[in-house]
């Protein structure tokens, strides 16, 4: 049993459990504090299911999707796009892009799972779904698509990750490609959740599919960031070359990607404004009570500051970088909950002209969804902790992934490629010129 | 199918000029024979279809049937209702509805400016749509079309409680009932009642002014395809647009025309089970 545990060490980068007792006293309280969190939600969400969620959630017939739903479609974004940008690199070989797949490929299998917690908690009769999801598949639903993709998706992630950490190089490689494939049609689809439903005006249209794909991308570079520099301030031994030229393409990357976003947003304001299904939604972000939500968080937090500050670390102001996508972790989430809420908000019978559904309807969380919410969470920055210690910051303790014809630059740790007839020392000089 | 004492070829063309060829079709589509309905917000009559019918030589096809057989439908005549709610006491007491939730609902419209009224009831339902978005929406098809009779059910034990069905709906016509453990809605007391041999519905015949008519579309005696197949008074349906084909209709339904072709039948009370 020894000699396999030290086997999967030097293989894996697996640094068990006594990486973690060795960890500082600051450490173990954080993971501590996340622990309980996830602890607290588990123990509050079983709780509501005991009593009933009718009681305890605040979701109602009307607004019958609240929190839960916005929760888990941050940490199912935030996983297809860690999935996206990681597969820059190890799947379609941008080299810039390769030091970073094994973190992101962990993270990614990780939110995925804590959104699986929180959906746990969501849906009624969670054990029916294993049955039925299975007999009585209906082909027409996304929601039935949703669940069978992600699955898969989840599948595919687990076992590149294995490739991943045994070197096999190409099999990483190809179940990667299967688990980008998977996870776009996985995504889109889950726009398309919403995006198919007729008499949802805010949500209807092809819109949401398109804008997922790209805000998940936004959200796995910025996660990546998120936790690469976190990574860096827990082990600052995990930054080497590599991974500072790999930091500062993503960053690239990621600035790329919210100008792409704001401009989603600034077309989604402006045709809203002149739709009559959509106006009255679209002036309660501007004005009304989802401003702060939509101003605050989503434009500043979520955008505009991050773009600033991403743009001023110019890719090598670490902890400038961390801060950025820290705050733009927070904002994200309230990009999603302002898609999953107001679109439920303005009543099916509010055209209708009735004085009962005159209003738009409210929504506020309960203290149990939030829980719930935050169990999800806690697993998620459990998992992110433990996995920096117990799999020694994610780096590879052996072999590197060189794809074919390339090797380790000695210089500054990249992978460079030799031309026909190069030496080493031609191929470095040649690099070196261009970067 | 025999149409009650119309007579088309003596129809007037009402102007076809101002009913566009794919509103026409989308009339057409909503699953009826014929109707003045709302379709898209234009009203369609009767009279515009049968005139294209004939301008261009029958090249417009009339859906001679409908697809379910007994096709059940309910037509409301709105005027009729005056918010006594005994359909909604009706409609708990048979199908077991707990207090936290409804199948049916009445809605208020308040108008002013108006001089003969200033508010109108309009009750609500499940539509049992032709083209149900809750069950495309459902995963494990716990939701279904009733394939003879076109009644929208739920089979409980394979609702997973997403919800999704709740959010597709474009009637909020569903739901999710706790001591089901699965969504409820309204299933046009197929269970309860029409199953076991009754003709009506709770909310119908609970209805004291005839304001809810259940009934049989596809048979030509009875109420709902009397009022529905008649040209004198509109006939609409709740959110035309999201296509969704919904087999509620709404008309007024305080027009002698209602009480001429109803005949025999009382205006004020139908009794709509001796159609
Ligand atoms: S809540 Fe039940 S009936 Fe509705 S879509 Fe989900 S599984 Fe189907
Ligand atoms: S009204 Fe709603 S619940 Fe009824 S069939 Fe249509 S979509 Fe389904
Ligand atoms: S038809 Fe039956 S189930 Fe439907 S609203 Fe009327 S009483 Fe309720």
């Amino acid at each position: 049993m020894a000699g396999r545990m030290v086997d999967i060490s030097k293989r894996w980068g697996f640094h068990g459990v006594e990486a973690l007792k060795n960890a500082s006293p600051g450490y173990k309280m954080l993971m501590g504090l996340f622990a309980l969190l996830a602890l607290a939600g588990v123990a509050v969400g079983f709780q509501g299911m005991f009593v009933g969620y009718h009681h305890v959630y605040g979701v109602t017939r009307q607004i019958s999707w609240g929190l839960l739903i916005s929760t888990y479609i941050f940490c199912v974004v935030t996983s297809t796009g860690l999935c996206i940008i990681s597969s820059i690199g190890h799947v379609f070989g941008g080299e810039a892009f390769m030091p970073i797949a094994k973190r992101a490929v962990f993270m990614s299998i990780m939110f995925m799972f804590g959104g699986f917690c929180i959906i746990f908690f969501d849906i009624e009769n969670p054990f029916r779904m294993a049955i039925w999801n299975v007999f009585s598949p209906n082909f027409v639903s996304n929601m039935w698509w949703m669940g069978t993709l992600y699955g898969m998706y989840l599948v595919f992630m687990i076992i590149e990750y294995f490739f991943l950490l045994e070197q096999n190089h190409s099999l990483s490689r190809l179940m990667g490609f299967f688990g980008l494939v998977v996870g776009i049609a996985a995504h889109s689809n889950l726009g398309a959740v919403f995006g198919m439903l007729h008499g949802r005006p805010f949500w209807y249209g092809p819109y949401l599919p398109i804008y997922f794909i790209f805000s998940a991308a936004m959200s796995g570079g910025c996660a990546i960031l998120f936790f690469t520099t976190l990574g860096w301030r827990i082990n600052p031994e995990i930054m080497n070359q590599r991974m500072e030229r790999a930091v500062k393409a993503v960053t690239q990357v990621t600035i790329f990607l919210i100008s792409v976003i704001i401009f989603f947003t600034i077309w989604k304001i402006i045709t809203g404004m002149v739709s009559e299904g959509k106006q009255l939604v679209i002036m309660s972000f501007l004005t009304g009570d989802y401003s702060i939500n939509f101003w605050v968080f989503e434009v500043f937090l979520g955008m505009f500051l991050p773009l600033y500050l991403l743009i001023r670390s110019r890719g090598n102001n670490f902890n400038l970088i961390l801060t950025a996508t820290g705050l733009m972790m927070i904002g994200i989430f309230f990009m999603r909950y302002d898609i999953v809420i107001p679109g439920q908000m303005e009543s099916v019978y509010h055209s209708l002209g009735v004085v009962e559904e005159a209003n738009l309807l409210t929504y506020t969380p309960s203290f149990h969804e939030i829980m719930v919410s935050l169990f999800g969470i806690g697993v998620i920055g459990l998992a992110y902790f433990a996995g920096e210690k117990m799999l020694n910051g994610h780096q590879l303790e052996k072999h590197e992934i060189v794809p074919e014809g390339g090797y380790i630059c000695p210089g500054c740790g990249a992978i460079h490629f030799m031309e026909e007839g190069e030496t080493e020392e031609d191929a470095m000089k040649r690099h070196h010129r261009i970067w | 199918m025999k149409f009650p004492k119309i007579n088309f070829d003596n129809l007037k063309n009402e102007g076809t000029e101002s009913v566009t060829a794919q509103e026409r079709r989308k009339f057409l589509k909503l699953g009826l024979a014929v109707a003045g309905v709302y379709a898209g917000g234009k009203i369609l009559s009767l009279t515009s279809i049968v005139g294209t019918a004939h301008a261009s030589g029958g090249g417009v096809d009339l859906v001679k049937r409908y697809p379910y057989n007994p096709h059940y439908s309910m037509v409301i005549r709105q005027s009729l209702c005056i918010d006594c709610e005994k359909c909604v006491d009706a409609c708990k007491s048979t199908n077991h509805v707990p207090d936290d939730g409804y199948r049916t609902r009445i809605l208020t419209k308040k108008y002013s400016g108006t001089l003969d009224k200033q508010v109108e009831f309009i009750p609500v339902l499940c539509n049992h749509c032709n083209n149900a978005p809750c069950v495309r929406a459902c995963p494990t098809r716990a939701t279904y079309k009733d394939p003879v009779t076109g009644i929208v059910r739920m089979e409980s034990k394979k609702c997973i409680g997403c919800k999704t069905c709740m959010l597709a709906c474009p009637y909020d016509a569903r739901y999710f009932s706790v001591e089901r453990r699965a969504v409820d809605k309204c299933d046009f007391c197929w269970e309860e009642r029409l199953s076991k041999g009754e003709t009506q519905t709770g909310c119908s015949s609970a209805c004291p002014t005839g304001a809810r008519t259940f009934g049989n579309l596809t048979d030509p005696d009875n109420i709902v395809y009397k009022l529905v197949h008649q040209l004198e008074e509109q006939v609409w349906v709740l959110r035309p647009a999201d296509d969704t084909k919904p087999n509620i209709f709404y008309m007024k339904g305080n027009m002698r025309s209602v009480d001429n072709i109803l005949n025999e039948q009382k205006f004020k009370f139908s009794a709509p089970q001796k159609s």
